[in-house]
């Protein structure tokens, strides 16, 4: 199965040119769509096939567009978000670095279902050499014929422009990254409204994952029945894992959805076990944001079946003895990993990415930076480790946008999980042989 | 940002250095400024300081940032707010090649911490700063979107991955060299988009 | 008309209405704290998150509660909502965690703040802040900066509510200072030295929750608690003119817009007023000002003064505690 739906003819010569890719049977997809079926046949078809958002929330496509405000007279937009910034996670990057046309092909199509006619790529401003890529892949596909005005002669006009951003993990955030595509800070909007109703210069306008639109061309050609066949249960179709940290295999791997998880972090095809003959400790299976598990609880649930790659499987037994599939970043931790000093690392990152709008965020992920900083560096106490899973507690659920909870949950699940590492940084500083180093 | 408490901005200042764009960078800069409906021109504002940043050899000054003020029609604060927001806009004088190193999680675990270090030790210098030469500016920065490869670093356009010291002191020759030959192969991001 | 329930109590608003707009209509303890919303600036709420709410009930056709908290100032309401403010021990917790995020890196510098005794951050702190710190972490320090001569700035005191900054926007046809860098390093300036001055900017002052910017023409004259809130008003070509005079004696220490219940000047009034009419024959007085939120300022029982008729010498002025 890998491979084979998103990634198909990736290992092709030169399929990032258009003459190649299109030789390949690229853009029939689009032809299929503007010739023969109407724009709700292939949102019915996106909607079939049970395509779950790919950024890491997971929220059916097919719903989200049809939310799309329908009643209004203003022009309508489609945003790709392409601000892929979630350590761990570097799918997206793959899919644009070597099949820009299949995400244009999506983006043609989905644009043509939802009545867009104009379409940003939101680009994360540090893919300077994707910008080009796309640039290039764009003018080409235009001057075939496939966008501009008119495509197939289906009265259907469509132009798609890159735009980069400039450096924030924030921009992640829909709501965020509109703002940022309209010159200003990235501060996350206020929901209600949503975009929806009200997104890209208060006009109607769906955002999704650029995973997510990638994988329209293909469901319009095998058709969503086909497609949802793929996968296991409500986690249909493949889905883009970006495994990395200390594995054999780093990489991006196209799965089935329903693989399980020890297959892949053992399997050849896949990650090829862990590096230097290591144990495996704990992994964080969906970008940094998601609770960590440790190795017993990634591999098999709580209840003792085999942990797969699905939305649900990964969220069996909830925060308590479960995690979330989230974007597919899969960071593997051996033997030698450790947790309090990665902890601390990414409570770095989620405060320098804070935008600072709403308090609890602004101020809860500094001070859990600070307190993280002084266990790992040997100035922590007990109390701390209370007084940081309490502060997580009032972080999550309560900021403006789901930052808090991506900064809350890897605290507080490091701490349910591996309280004891936190406590022997505190009582025998030094004893790991990871702290303080640097 | 680890462990502190003080933060102190700079308070800048016009310096009334004229700054304006080439007319073959304007053409582009239009060009940009289409992309997006009438009477939205802000939207311009990421990519066309972007621009701006590499014509005037890596950092923003009050002064270019007011003449892009008035070039999309936006007050200089609101200039000012986005410019502040992101972490790609440097508002201090930089080093030639900006060398940005990931500290982030994925790449701290392969590695990436030693590499940062080795960083600071060959270059004499840290995070944040140029070296005497005017040459180099470290920055430590967070998670640059590839960590199957990692520890990873880039280098104004250019990426760099599966980064050893070995590799970093080969890059950093290689620069050297470029420097001194007037950067045959500087590639200038501007000319990739649009 | 939409019908709801606020705390159990039942109320009826039009559509469109937020839940604090609601509350407010009920008035009381029932009205959530709100340190960002200003009603009468376009776009203000959301941030601060002390006005939090737990909805039990959506609405009547759809009965599921809401699965967060919600912001009550953004939240519009729907016909049969439930919504639980302080009967809610969610809510009353998520609060206390707001405030002491808000307290976090705040100087706690009362004693020598100008906005003591009419501070939203400490009428907060005495509703819903614990009694002992739990931070051990140094706090926050800007370096001061210099905003122009009206307005004094203290970015250490500031909570980012982001009023001054929709205020110089909407009320001023040029803005000179926002929030600038972001996460909490992000901070209120104008970036490169500049002077704020115009005819509205003083409500900058009004509208600011804590003490981050104050009235340099009244800086340390005397504390708020010993002067008296008078009504009072002028012809003015730039304003309504009607304004509150804080007076001592017959001297006015200062003039701010005139602030209701919730905390919101009735309406703004222009620099002129505020700042460089403190000679009390350019005023009407009308009479003492009735100050109903909670606050140390209506301790002085100043209401049962009379209107001065005469003025007379002033008498027992206070001295600067500069």
């Amino acid at each position: 199965m890998a491979g084979s739906v998103l990634l198909t003819n990736i290992e092709v010569p030169g399929i990032r040119d258009f003459a190649v890719y299109r030789a390949h049977g690229g853009y029939q997809a689009v032809e299929k769509a503007l010739r023969s079926m109407t724009p709700s046949d292939v949102s019915a078809e996106v909607t079939r096939s049970g395509l779950r958002g790919r950024g890491g929330a997971g929220f059916p496509t097919g719903l989200k567009w049809s939310f799309l405000d329908k009643r209004s007279d203003k022009p309508r937009y489609l945003v790709c978000n392409a601000d892929e910034s979630e350590p761990g996670t570097f799918k997206d990057r793959y899919l644009m670095q070597h099949l820009p046309h299949r995400l244009i092909e999506g983006l043609i199509i989905s644009a043509y279902a939802l009545g867009a006619g104009t379409c940003y790529i939101y680009i994360r401003g540090e893919f300077k050499y994707l910008v080009g890529i796309l640039e290039k892949a764009i003018n080409e596909t235009h001057r075939n014929g496939f966008l501009g005005s008119d495509i197939l002669g289906s009265g259907f006009s469509l132009n798609i422009f890159v735009h980069p951003g400039a450096g924030a993990y924030i921009c992640g955030e829909e709501t965020a990254l509109l703002e940022s595509l309209e010159g200003k800070r990235g501060n996350p909007r206020i929901k209600p409204p949503f975009p929806a109703f009200r997104g890209l210069y208060g006009c109607p306008t769906v955002v999704n994952n650029v995973e997510t639109l990638a994988a329209v061309g293909p469901i319009i050609s095998m058709g969503g029945d086909a497609y949802a066949r793929i996968g296991k249960g409500r986690s249909t179709g493949t889905k883009l894992i970006s495994a990395c940290g200390n594995i054999n295999k780093p990489g991006v791997y196209e799965i089935e959805m329903g693989l399980p998880v020890e297959e892949f972090i053992y399997g050849d095809r896949y990650c090829g076990g862990i590096r230097n003959g290591k144990y495996l400790k704990a992994v964080i299976p969906g970008g940094s944001s998601v609770p960590i598990l440790p190795a017993d609880l990634i591999l098999s649930t709580a209840k003792g079946e085999p942990r797969l790659m699905t939305y649900e499987s990964l969220a069996e037994g909830d925060f308590a003895t479960g995690s979330m599939l989230g974007s597919g970043g899969f960071i593997v931790f051996d033997e030698d990993a450790c947790i309090v000093r990665n902890t601390w690392n990414l409570t770095r990152f989620y405060r320098h990415e804070s935008c600072g709008q709403c308090s609890p965020c602004r101020e809860g992920t500094a001070w859990m930076e600070k307190i993280l900083y002084r266990i790992e560096h040997g100035g922590g106490t007990l109390k701390d480790i209370d007084l940081l899973v309490r502060i997580a507690r009032n972080i999550e659920g309560n900021t403006i946008c789901p930052l808090g909870d991506a900064a809350a949950w890897p605290v507080a699940s490091a701490i349910r999980h591996f309280r004891q590492e936190f406590e022997e940084h505190v009582t025998d500083p030094g004893k790991c042989r990871n702290q303080r180093t640097n | 940002m680890e462990g502190t408490h003080k933060i102190s901005h700079p308070q800048f200042v016009r310096e009334g250095k004229q700054f304006s764009f080439s007319a073959a960078t304007m053409l582009k800069v239009r060009q940009l400024i289409a992309r997006y409906p009438q009477g939205r021109q802000k939207s311009a504002l990421l990519p066309v300081l972007h621009i701006a940043q590499e014509e005037s050899g890596g950092s923003l000054t009050v002064d270019i940032m007011d003449y892009v003020a008035d070039l999309l029609g936006l007050q200089p604060i609101e200039v000012y707010e986005t410019a502040t927001f992101y972490s790609m806009f440097y508002l201090e004088k930089t080093g030639k090649y900006v060398i940005e190193v990931c500290r982030t999680g994925p790449c701290s675990i392969v590695g990436g911490d030693q590499i940062r270090q080795y960083l600071r030790e060959v270059l004499e210098i840290g995070p944040g700063e140029t070296t005497p030469d005017g040459l180099f500016t470290l920055r430590e920065v967070e998670c640059l979107g590839s960590c199957g490869t990692g520890p990873v670093m880039q280098v104004n356009t250019r990426f760099f991955e599966n980064l050893t010291p070995r590799r970093v002191d080969q890059i950093l020759e290689e620069l050297r060299e470029y420097a001194n030959k007037n950067n045959p192969d500087d590639i200038r991001w501007q000319d990739q988009f649009c | 008309m939409i019908k709801l329930t606020i705390d159990n109590i039942p109320i009826e608003v039009e559509e469109g209405t937020t839940i604090l707009q609601a509350a407010r209509k009920i008035g009381g303890k029932v009205v959530p704290p709100a340190m960002c919303y200003y009603s009468k600036l376009k776009g203000s709420g959301g941030k601060c998150r002390t006005c939090l709410v737990k909805v039990a009930k959506s609405s009547a056709k759809d009965p599921r509660p809401m699965p967060k908290l919600v912001a009550s100032c953004s939240t519009p309401v729907q016909d049969g909502m439930v919504v639980e403010n302080l009967t809610s021990p969610e809510v009353v917790e998520a609060r206390k965690g707001v405030v002491e995020f808000l307290l976090l890196n705040h100087p706690l510098d009362c004693p020598v703040c100008d906005q003591a005794g009419e501070c939203d951050l400490q009428d907060l702190s005495y509703g819903f802040g614990m009694e002992q710190t739990t931070t051990e972490e140094e706090r926050r320090e800007f370096n001061e900066t210099d905003i122009g001569p009206f307005i004094k700035l203290h970015m250490n005191r500031c909570i980012l509510c982001y009023r001054c900054v929709y205020t110089a926007d909407q009320l001023t046809g040029n803005r000179l200072h926002g929030v600038l860098y972001r996460g909490d390093a992000a901070e209120i300036g104008t970036f490169i030295k500049n002077s704020i001055e115009n005819d509205f900017s003083g409500n900058m002052i009004d509208v600011c929750p804590v003490g981050a910017l104050t009235d340099r023409t009244f800086r340390f004259k005397s504390r708020v608690w010993f002067l008296k809130p008078m009504n009072a008003h002028r012809e003015c070509t730039k304003c309504s003119g009607k304004v509150t005079a804080w007076m001592f004696g017959n001297e006015i220490y200062r003039i701010t817009g005139r602030k209701d219940q919730f905390g919101e000047v009735e309406s703004f009034i222009c620099n002129e007023c505020r700042f460089e009419k403190k000679d009390p024959d350019a005023w009407i007085i009308e009479g003492p000002r009735q100050i109903s939120r909670k606050s140390v300022i209506s301790v002085n029982h100043y209401e049962t003064l009379k209107k001065p008729s005469v003025i007379r010498p002033i008498e027992g002025r206070m001295e600067s505690t500069d």
